[in-house]
């Protein structure tokens, strides 16, 4: 399970370098972004355009990373790819994240 | 011309697997390895492989936590409309004799109130239409069908 981050005017990106996040990795993957995101960026970007599919696991340790983030902080999603953009309608969590359809896209808003 | 072999209208695929999450995505990258080549489009193909991940991975980490080393028996066959697995495992059983209802998860409240967990149940009710559980002879045995819309699968 491997992130890898780029940090730019505050914003932070967290791209995960990974083809899924199931119930074999969702520890490992919280505890990395958890590990990754900087204390002084205010907005950071999971970028999940590698990811082809998540499970009910998955999606609760992004949910988790999402609240484990500080004071001021915010957790916006990007590139969700279709599996993983239905899981998210399908549970509501759509409602719940920002969500950008690029990278390129979250940088423009705000 | 080498003749093309005949269509296959039914598809059957039988795995033992070890009750751990490696295995459990073994198996699913099987499975969907089988439906895209017995023709079933990615959309269609990601939920079925989501129900079964939720249903394996709810008997690793429930009906076989608390002894390790089970074995789960899936079963799947799938036809022209509609895809029906059995999954069949020696853990132990369903608290309550049947399935959770899988409510959806309430979003209202604040953000640390939001569920991290939960989803699984309701997932599966969602993305099937015939969820049935029966305990018997120290095993459990859960069917799941999921029926196929006209387009799921290459003509």
């Amino acid at each position: 399970m491997d992130v890898t981050t780029h940090e730019s005017d505050g914003l932070q990106v967290i791209r995960v370098e990974e083809a899924r996040i199931d119930a074999a990795v969702a520890i490992q993957f919280k505890d990395r972004v958890r590990a990754a995101v900087a204390p002084g960026a205010r907005r950071v970007v999971l970028d999940l355009g590698a990811v082809q599919f998540i499970d009910s696991s998955g999606l609760g340790a992004i949910v988790a990373a999402m609240k484990a983030m500080g004071e001021g902080q915010r957790l916006d999603l990007a590139g969700l790819t279709p599996m993983v953009d239905r899981v998210f309608r399908l549970t509501r969590m759509d409602a719940i994240f920002v969500i950008h359809d690029s990278v390129e896209g979250a940088r423009g808003a705000s | 011309m080498a003749q093309l072999p005949a269509r296959q209208d039914r598809l059957s695929l039988r795995l033992h697997i070890d009750s751990r999450p490696e295995a459990v995505r073994g198996a699913l990258g099987r499975v969907s390895r089988d439906l895209a080549r017995f023709g079933i489009r990615t959309e269609p193909r990601g939920a079925v492989e989501l129900v079964l991940a939720e249903a394996l991975n709810n008997i690793v980490e429930h009906a076989c936590r608390a002894a390790p080393g089970g074995h789960i028996a899936i079963a799947l066959d799938a036809g022209p409309s509609r895809i029906d697995v059995v999954l069949r495992d020696d853990g132990g059983p369903m608290p309550g004799g049947d399935v959770p209802r899988g409510a959806a998860a309430c979003l209202d409240g604040s953000c640390a109130d939001l569920p991290e967990g939960g989803f699984g149940w309701f997932l599966i009710h969602r993305l099937s239409d015939r969820l049935r559980y029966r305990r018997a002879g120290g095993e459990n045995r859960l069917e799941i069908g999921i029926p196929l819309s006209r387009g799921d699968r290459r003509a």
